[in-house]
């Protein structure tokens, strides 16, 4: 068992370092400050089209670094790569990814940048990122609910 | 949009890519934070320790840069918190229904041309563009 522990150890540092990385994009690209999103959001007002940019490059380095990835047998530390498998768009994908988009637009923040912010001095955190952990886990909830039920 | 500005989002973005590929390199996973998150839940052996790890980086790279830089914070009056609980639940039910948010669809599905990113990502970017619209220029609210 000491070994499995080693390997978990391994894998929380990784998660470590890439999480850490992470919020220092969003930080370097001010997606933790909501007014710099919604502006990116107002694209018939103070259109700040930046955020174009760091998706632009955080896909185009993604598609260049997983393209290298995926070509070996497996990652370092897991037994293989967990890949999504299902492509179907369904009525839930659509729905879900407009509620989100509706909350994104009513404050700014998307769920990496409204947790960081917990961490940034930031007010408006200490009541949106326990609201969105309620309802990240009350859907959670209902899914389990439906998955145990075997709809 | 400034030329350092432009840069501190070019440069943003690569790190961004860069820890989608470390998660992926060295665990094998999507770096959505929405995924990452939800799956604490029921936890399964094994499978708990970097979420909460991930998580961690998050806060923690976040908090370290923001006080020695002050950049990246909040930079207007905060609002009502009745719109940031509502806003919060929205996003909360809606990125876990609809399996990811900006980083796991945004981000890393898109860059595996998933078509359901794909449509995903539509879908939010044109609801979070209509939603802003109405909330400033329909409802007239500072946000």
């Amino acid at each position: 068992m000491k070994a499995a522990w080693g390997w978990h150890v391994a894998r929380g540092l990784a998660a470590f370092v890439a999480g850490g990385l992470f919020s220092l994009g969003l930080v370097l690209a001010e997606m933790t400050n909501p007014v710099k999103v919604l502006n990116f959001l107002d694209v018939g007002g103070a259109w700040d089209p930046s955020l174009m940019v760091v998706l632009g490059v955080a896909v185009l380095t993604t598609g260049v670094g997983y393209r290298m990835i995926l070509r070996r047998p497996g990652p370092l530390l897991a037994p293989h790569f967990a890949l999504p498998k299902r492509t179907d768009v369904d009525r839930p994908l659509v729905l879900g990814a407009v509620c989100f988009g509706v909350g994104w637009g009513l404050a700014g923040y998307c769920p990496g940048p409204g947790l960081a912010a917990l961490n940034m001095d930031n007010p408006e955190a200490l009541w949106f990122a326990p609201a969105l952990l309620v309802g990240l886990f009350s859907r959670r909830w209902v899914e389990q609910r439906r998955k145990a039920a075997g709809l | 949009m400034d030329s350092s500005g432009l840069f501190n989002a070019a440069l943003g973005g690569f790190l961004i890519g860069l820890a989608a590929c470390v998660l992926m390199l060295f665990n094998g996973r999507i770096a959505g934070i929405t995924g990452v998150v939800k799956r604490v839940w029921p936890p399964v052996s094994g499978d708990v320790m970097w979420r909460v790890a991930f998580v961690l980086g998050l806060l923690s790279a976040a908090g370290v840069y923001f006080a020695h830089s002050g950049q990246g914070g909040l930079s207007r009056v905060p609002v009502a918190p009745a719109l940031l609980v509502v806003a919060g639940l929205l996003t909360g039910w809606g990125t876990s229904m609809g399996n990811g948010c900006t980083s796991g669809h945004g981000v890393c599905g898109l860059a595996r041309f998933s078509k359901r990113s794909m449509v995903a990502t539509a879908c939010f970017l044109l609801a979070g563009v209509a939603t802003t619209a109405v909330v400033r220029h329909g409802l007239g609210w500072a946000v």
